[in-house]
Order: structure tokens, then sequence, then C-alpha cells
């Protein structure tokens, strides 16, 4: 008759060490709940910046300030029909 | 004895003490069961009310791109102030600050505040610049809050701005293609749950709902620099005409691919301030227009299919007019006898009247049927007009007659392109695209080859030195296409003074990649003829489209290159003028 003595410790120390294994999980999940939210909003301010740096980008290569721009600074022009020369393999 | 009272004294107090405590106690304890067991729910209930709430996260909606992957529509967050009135009625000191910051009119926002002070919830202001956002954070005035939000910003402003459309405030697609693909685009909001404090701060994350899912991007078949070219020569065009409005469509005939989509006038969609209901209208889709001379190609397409007609059959249109029952066609002059050829190089409307007579009617219907008149293109576009083409069962003689160039049927300029790409593309239609297509669709076949390249070879006379448009040529190119001066229909019949300018065309014709149409309305300032108004801008897009997809050109003039050549270039590269057009 040793074991019922034994076993009700037993189960006791089972009790409570699945209770600290749930209480250390809860803790787990929801450091790696915040971990995450920090990881997408960080994610999100990336993409924001992205979008803004291409929005910025088409803002200052809109062709209409490329042509401009290498008109009058640049003095470009479009090459006359005489000085075109076709490559014919 | 006093002792012994005292004892008594005592030990009554201690009962009295006790028994206090003991009936604290289970006060305590009733308090705590009343709490804890009898009424948990509704307490749970309502300290969840208070204090976990689910916060919607933000989605983003996808970017529009064009085929080589510019932005053509990007959504940027800017953030939206709003306030509980309930709270920030307990700080009226903050006031003249918020409105300041946010430029409002102090007394309106607080005549706003105040109506609606019942509630728990008002926007003071929508889309708020980042810095003002910021500051509005510094401020700290109670009860008031930023929202995250976004906005749509358009590039390339009013260049594309009738065929992307534009989003509301809560950037919902309203027009357009942003109408059209809303649900490709749009995110889904996701959801988490978190506990706040007294100041509505998020001190805690509990769980996710559901995460956000951003908005897909779409990338469509738009080339940036093609619409750009052809809006800057389109709105040249229609300023010198002192026009009232005007389209120009390019299409790729190998895929049916909207290249290009332009429209006058336009608006900015990144300021909604200035904007017109007349200019918010893709006319290259949803206005009709009677396509006139541009319609020729096609009655003599249904005269080849016939096969009563050849190129070469020579078709007589003297004197310059021709009876139809009570009605007279006429030529603007006597072109005397002409050949199939013929007609669609002086455009002669007596030629195609007298063409179109002798065909079977429901033929000829057949083939403008199959080649998409009268009904919408595959495009999708919101409010896309069908067109009207009227069965052949009511056609009277001179409905015939009209039909053969091109009145008594109504088009949208993109039918019109896309009817020439399928003359471009030997016969085949393809179904008309906003979207980049990673492979060409599965075409039907409407002409047969040999009529379609029959007609092609004539749409190259038209734009010849004896045809109606020279203005439309390419250097370097051949180019074949058909004008179109089409008198406007007013109340009661046509009118003398009002003039579409309309010039269709396809290169290079030896093996077609474009179709272009160009459609200028009521260009009022001396000229008015397709071939002087409209050729011109065709032949400017044509030009500089070729040029970006690196078509090779077909049309060098080796053979009457001179005997001495200049200087010889190194590697095998021949100099080549590609003169040819003044």
């Amino acid at each position: 008759m040793k074991a019922p003595g034994l076993l009700l410790p037993l189960l006791v120390i089972t009790v409570i060490a699945s209770a600290l294994g749930d209480v250390y999980s809860k803790h787990q999940s929801r450091k790696l709940f915040v971990a995450l939210q920090d990881m997408e909003a960080n994610r999100d301010e990336m993409n924001i910046e992205w979008g803004q740096l291409q929005l910025e980008q088409s803002t200052w290569a809109t062709h209409g300030r490329v042509e401009e721009l290498a008109r009058e600074q640049l003095k470009m022009t479009l090459p006359l029909q005489d000085d075109v020369v076709i490559v014919r393999p | 004895m006093n002792a012994i009272s005292h004892k008594v004294e005592c030990v009554g107090r201690r009962r009295l003490v006790l028994g206090l405590f003991a009936a604290g106690f289970a006060a305590l304890v009733w308090r705590a069961m009343d709490l804890q067991v009898f009424n948990q729910d509704f307490f749970q209930v309502q300290g969840d009310a208070r204090h976990l709430r689910v916060v919607a996260l933000a989605a983003h909606r996808g970017m529009i791109l064009d085929r080589n992957g510019e932005p053509l529509a990007v959504s940027t967050p800017v953030d939206s102030v709003w306030a509980n009135p309930q709270e920030l009625a307990t700080a009226r000191e903050y006031w003249p600050a918020l409105a300041k910051l946010l430029g409002l009119d102090p007394d309106q926002m607080r005549r706003q505040l105040e109506a609606r002070s019942g509630r728990e919830f008002v926007y003071l202001k929508r889309h708020v610049d980042p810095t003002i956002a910021a500051q509005v954070r510094a401020l700290g005035a109670p009860g008031v809050a930023l929202q995250r939000e976004y906005r749509r910003y358009y590039p390339d402003g009013e260049v594309a701005a009738q065929v992307l459309g534009f989003t509301d405030v809560d950037d919902v697609g309203q027009e357009g293609l942003e109408l059209a693909y809303e649900d490709w685009l749009r995110g889904e909001a996701g959801a988490k749950r978190v506990v706040k404090d007294g100041k509505h701060r998020i001190i805690e994350n509990v769980e996710s709902i559901s995460a956000a899912r951003p908005g897909r991007d779409l990338v469509l078949s738009i080339d940036r620099r093609i619409q750009y070219l052809a809006y800057r020569e389109l709105k040249s065009a229609v300023q010198q005409h002192k026009a009232r409005s005007g389209s120009v469509v390019v299409l790729d005939t190998a895929t049916g691919e909207v290249l290009a989509m332009v429209n006058q006038p336009s608006y900015n969609p990144n300021n909604r301030a200035r904007w017109h209901a007349s200019t918010l209208r893709n006319r290259a889709v949803t206005d009709l227009f009677e396509p006139g001379s541009t319609l020729k190609p096609f009655t003599i397409a249904a005269a080849l299919e016939s096969g009563q007609y050849r190129p070469d059959t020579p078709v007589e249109t003297t004197p310059g007019f021709y009876r139809v029952g009570v009605n007279m066609v006429r030529d603007v002059h006597n072109y005397g006898p002409l050949d199939v050829t013929g007609v669609i190089r002086k455009s002669s409307n007596v030629g195609s009247s007298k063409i179109a007579l002798s065909l079977d009617k429901q033929l000829f219907w057949s083939v403008l049927n199959r080649l998409g008149f009268g009904s919408p293109t595959a495009s999708g576009f919101p409010g896309e007009a069908s067109g009207l083409l009227v069965n052949y069962r009511r056609w009277r003689p001179i409905e015939v007659a009209t039909l053969s160039f091109g009145y008594g049927l109504s088009v949208t300029p993109l039918q019109l392109a896309q009817a020439y790409s399928v003359l471009a593309a030997d016969g085949e239609l393809r179904p008309v695209s906003f979207l980049k297509a990673d492979k060409a669709p599965r075409a039907e076949r409407v002409l047969s080859a040999r009529t379609s390249r029959e007609v092609r070879w004539m749409l190259e006379e038209a734009v010849g030195p004896e045809g109606t448009a020279p203005a439309a040529r390419v250097a370097g190119y051949r180019v074949g296409g058909k004008t179109g001066t089409v008198r406007k229909s007013i109340a009661g019949g046509y009118a003398d003074d009002r003039y579409l300018a309309v010039f269709s065309g396809v290169a290079p014709t030896s093996r077609p990649r474009l179709s272009v149409v160009v459609m200028i309305n009521e260009p009022n300032n001396g000229h008015y003829y397709g071939g002087k108004v409209a050729a011109p801008v065709f032949s400017a897009v044509m030009a500089g489209a070729l040029r970006f997809l690196n078509v090779a050109p077909d049309a060098l003039p080796l053979d009457d290159m001179p005997d001495e050549a200049p200087a010889p270039l190194p590697g095998g590269v021949q100099r080549v003028a590609l003169g040819g057009r003044q």
C-alpha cells in the first residue's frame, strides 16, 4: 500500500507543473505576439517608405519634367532623319 | 469585583469585536461571491467592453503599375484626426490651438463639436500631412486621436486620369480601372484584440483575430511612355485647333492590349478641388460618334470577302454624285473612273455606296458585326458604350449607302481601334485588354488573311502622295490609315459647321504592331479635315511608339541609295537616310 502515499504528491506536483507550464506558454505566446506586432509594424513602415520613395522617384521622373530638362538644360534634340544610322545584321 | 467586572467587560468587548469582524468578513465573502459567482458574466462583459477592444488593422490598397512596372497609382498612408466630443468638451482651452493647427475655422469647429456632443466619434479633419499629425499628437488634447488611412496619389496626374479613375476618401475605387478592379486592388482590413487603458492607449496586444491582407498590385497594359507621348500630342493638337475634346487610343495588334488611351480635356486626379464632371469621362470608351470615312475600309473588306470584288475591280464614280431613291450621295470632287483601291485612296462616297448596294445585306452586316461594331469590347471598362449597328433586316437602300461611308452607326474610339487591329492582325480579332497579357489571347478569325492584307495595302495608298492624308506618314515605316471628316449629327440632321476629325491607322503595314485612332471633336480654327487635324497627331504618336517598342523600320529606301555612299562605317553598318517626309 505504498502507491497511494506516493501518488498524491506526484499528482500535486504534476498539476502544479502543468499550471506553471500553462502560465509560461501563455507568457511566451504573448511575448511572441508582441514581437510579431513589432515586426509587422516595422514591415508596414518599410512598405510605406518604399511606396513614398517610388512616388517620389516617379514624380521626379515624370516624362514632362525629363523632357523639359533635356530640352532646356541639356539642349538635347531628337536626331534628324539624316543623322540616323541603322545597323543591318 | 473590580477585576471580575473588568474581565466580563473584556469578554463582552472581545465578542463584540469578533462579531463585527465576522460580520465584516461575511459581508466581504458575500460580496465576493456576488461579484465572482452570481454576477460574473455581467461584470466580465462590462469589463471587457471597457478595456478589451477589437481594433482594425488598416490594409494597404494595391498599386497600379504600367507594363514596365512603373507606378501609376500608389496609396500612401496619411493620418485622419478624430475626436471624442464628450471628452474634448471638458478641455475647451485646447480648441483654438487645435483649430489653428488643422486649418479649420474655430467657430465652425465649435459648432460641429457642439452639434455632435452626444456622440463618441467625430472626424475633425481627414488626410492631414504627417508633420501636422505629429503636431496634433504633441498637443495632447484629451479625446483627440489619429487614425491611419490611405490616400491615393497619381504621379502622372492628368495624363492617365480617365483610364485609371480615382478613389474616394476611404480609398475605394469610384471610376475607371480603380472601380473595375476594385476587388483585386482592395486590401482586406484585419482585426486584433487589445487591452486599452482609460485614455485609449493600447497597453496590451491580446490576440490576432485576422491578419490584414494588403491589396494586390495591378499591372496594366498601358505603356507610360506612349501614354505621355499620346497625351502631349493630343493636347497640343486640341489647343492648336481650338477643339472641344479629343481622344487617342493605341492598341498592340498582336495581343489586343491597350498601350495608351488619352483624352482631352483632362483633370488632375491629385487635386480634387477643381473637377468638372465633363472631364472625368473616359471619352475613348464612353463617347460615341459616327466614324465617317474611317469605316470605308470595312465596307471594302466586306466587298472583298463577298468575292464580287478584287482590289482592281473598276468602280465608276462619275459624275461625283449618285442618286439613291430620293437622296443624293455626293463626293467632294468628281473622281471619275476609279478601282476599288482608288475608292479608299480618294475616299469616294459614291464608290463605296455603289459597292455596298451591290453586296448581300446580311454579309455586309455580319462583317461589321464580327468586327465588333454594335457590341462592347472585352475591356470591362466601367460605363463602356456599346455603340449602335442597326440590324440588316431594317436597312433601306439609303441606309446601306450611308453606312458604307460611316453614317448611321455609332462607335467608340476603342471599337474603331479594335476593328483596325483586325486588319493589322491578318483578320484575327483579339479581345481588348487593359491588363498586361503574358501571352497573346485566343484570337477569333473575322476576315480572311488575304482580305486584311489587301485592305492594308489600300490603306497605305490613302496616306500616299495621291491619298487624303500624306501628313500621317512616318519616316522609315510603311503606314496605312484612313481619314474621316465627319459632320456632327444634331437635332433634325447634320450640322454644316461642326465636324469631327478622325484618323485611324496601322503600322508598319508589312507586319503591323500598332493600331492607332485619333479623334478630335469640333476643331474650330480654320482646318477641320481629318487629314489636316488628326493625321499629324497619328504620325507623331505612331513614330514615337514604334521607336519606344523597338520596331524595325520596314521602309528603308535602300534601293535608291546613291552609289557613292558617304564614308564607310565600321562593322557592316550602313548609313541609311530616313528621308521622305518634309
